[in-house]
């Protein structure tokens, strides 16, 4: 697969993973609650793709093509244990936040479908991009979600903020945060890059 | 049913099968007004309004239509409305009305697309928002007729005493013409009917410890959410299946699930939930008649 830097947008926006191809939709689902709990799955996300992405290169040269998928799924499981491993060590509430589907990760269809890259300049622009589509998508639709549903937004706590910012106005909508109002924003965000796909073609 | 020529064709339009339906409301929408009072209105008025906005604003929009002209949009505010409490905050019309029309209409491609009645939509995404403002509780009637404290629990249908009876009577006075002009298809509520009460007869007093066939079938029927779905919601020529057997099997499922729903759930809007989670099986209803061929 050819890629070149200024394909990037088209990356990002026309080629999301998450919501133009609804590929590595079950931790989005769960997961887009809260928006720190989006951006930290988005960043062991990155993480992954970025490692995969890199040695696939490698792995293209090295192992005949039978044993490359096994080998792809070994690293993956292997690098998300590890982002687990570390977030746990370093911040175990915000991993406990990601329950099971931080681990689940290791089988994510976005980690293993990424095709293999000829160089490693490639594969990182190629990861990058995938990684930074899903971040996009998955903190876009949990800001919304956190907004609506929950009537606050969730970061990271920093020295004296605790992290949560709290929202005034109207009760918020409790369907948002459950898990109805994920597959709702997911359809919503998927017709309009749709639409806005068929517009360009 | 074929007639000898000349064969004139005035058959019955969206627009007045939409209208017919909305005027067949309004006993109920009176009674609720007068016993409620002005909150009453207002309740019913949102949620009119906002229904009929979003529809002018997604018609044009998004389609370049103008489509409030079938009225579909005026009976679904109107449905939202009735099947409201009128304790409840105004927005709380407002969004239900909106999320019947823009989400569970339009999405779908609009009026004869969607396959759930929008205003059951609407009014499920209310409930399970906000399930505070949505509770049951007992409210003093501040409307202009005189009925006694106690009786009424701030539907606008009247709840499930006395008051309820009346609405019911009233909604089935309706639906009654609706069936007669054939707009709305016989065999969904009289099936719907007949399974609910059955159930609730035979079954409803088991969990209170009560034996068989000692249910309370009188409040049972008298709320006026179970006639407002059963002869307006259930029977919405959209989302009602095709077909005398499938129709007799879906009011039959509606009827057991409201049952489910009341009983054993203890949930208000039973009736409301029981339609559309019939609604999606309906095109498993369907399929034996689209098998063999025939309608």
């Amino acid at each position: 697969m050819k890629s070149r830097s200024g394909e990037f947008p088209r990356r990002l926006w026309g080629e999301n993973p998450l919501v133009a191809y609804l590929v590595g939709l079950c931790p989005a689902l769960a997961v887009s609650n809260r928006v720190a709990n989006a951006l930290l799955l988005a960043a062991v996300m990155l993480f992954a793709l970025l490692g995969t992405g890199i040695a696939s290169v490698a792995l293209e040269r090295l192992l005949p093509p039978r044993l490359r998928l096994p080998a792809r799924l070994l690293l993956a499981s292997a690098l998300v244990s590890a982002a687990q491993r570390f977030l746990w060590a370093l911040a175990p509430t915000l991993g406990a936040g990601l329950g099971i589907y931080l681990p689940l990760l290791a089988v994510n269809c976005l980690l293993l479908g990424s095709a293999g890259a000829g160089s490693v300049a490639e594969g990182v622009l190629e990861a990058a991009g995938r990684g930074a589509a899903f971040a996009a998508a998955l903190a876009s639709i949990a800001l919304v979600r956190e907004v609506l549903g929950a009537g606050r937004i969730t970061l990271f706590p920093v020295g004296h903020f605790s992290g949560v910012v709290s929202l005034r106005g109207l009760p918020p909508a409790r369907v948002l945060a459950a898990a109805p109002g994920a597959f709702f924003l997911l359809a919503y965000a998927s017709a309009l890059v749709r639409r806005r796909k068929r517009r360009v073609a | 049913m074929s007639q000898p020529a000349p064969h004139l064709h005035q058959g019955p339009t969206t627009r007045g099968t939409m209208l017919a339906a909305a005027g067949c409301l309004v006993p109920a929408v009176a009674w609720g007004v007068l016993v409620q009072g002005p909150g009453a209105l207002a309740v019913l008025a949102v949620a009119a309004g906002a229904s009929l906005a979003c529809e002018l604003a997604i018609g044009l929009a998004a389609w370049r239509r103008f489509t409030l002209a079938d009225g579909s949009a005026l009976l679904t505010g109107l449905l939202v409305g009735l099947s409201l409490p009128v304790y409840v905050p105004l927005f709380v019309p407002a969004v239900a009305a909106a999320f019947a029309v823009a989400v569970v209409k339009a999405s779908f491609g609009g009026l004869g697309r969607n396959w759930m009645n929008p205003a059951l939509g609407g009014r499920l995404f209310v409930t399970f928002s906000w399930p505070a403002l949505l509770a049951v509780r007992p409210r003093p009637p501040a409307g202009w007729l005189r009925v006694p404290a106690g009786l009424t629990d701030g539907s606008l249908l009247g709840g499930s005493g006395q008051l309820g009876l009346v609405s019911t009577l009233l909604l089935a006075l309706g639906g009654a013409y609706l069936l007669a002009r054939r707009i709305a298809a016989w065999e969904v509520p009289a099936s719907f009917a007949v399974s609910f009460a059955l159930t609730v007869w035979a079954l409803g007093g088991l969990p209170a410890g009560e034996g068989l066939f000692r249910g309370d079938l009188p409040a049972a029927l008298a709320t006026g959410g179970f006639a407002l779905a059963a002869f307006f919601m259930a029977t919405d020529p959209v989302t009602a299946p095709r077909g005398r057997a499938a129709r007799l099997a879906f009011g039959a499922g509606c009827g057991l699930l409201c049952f489910l729903l009341r009983v054993y759930a203890r949930r208000a809007e039973a009736p409301f939930l029981a339609v559309p989670l019939m609604n999606m099986l309906v095109p498993l209803l369907e399929r034996p008649a689209a098998r063999r061929g025939r309608k």
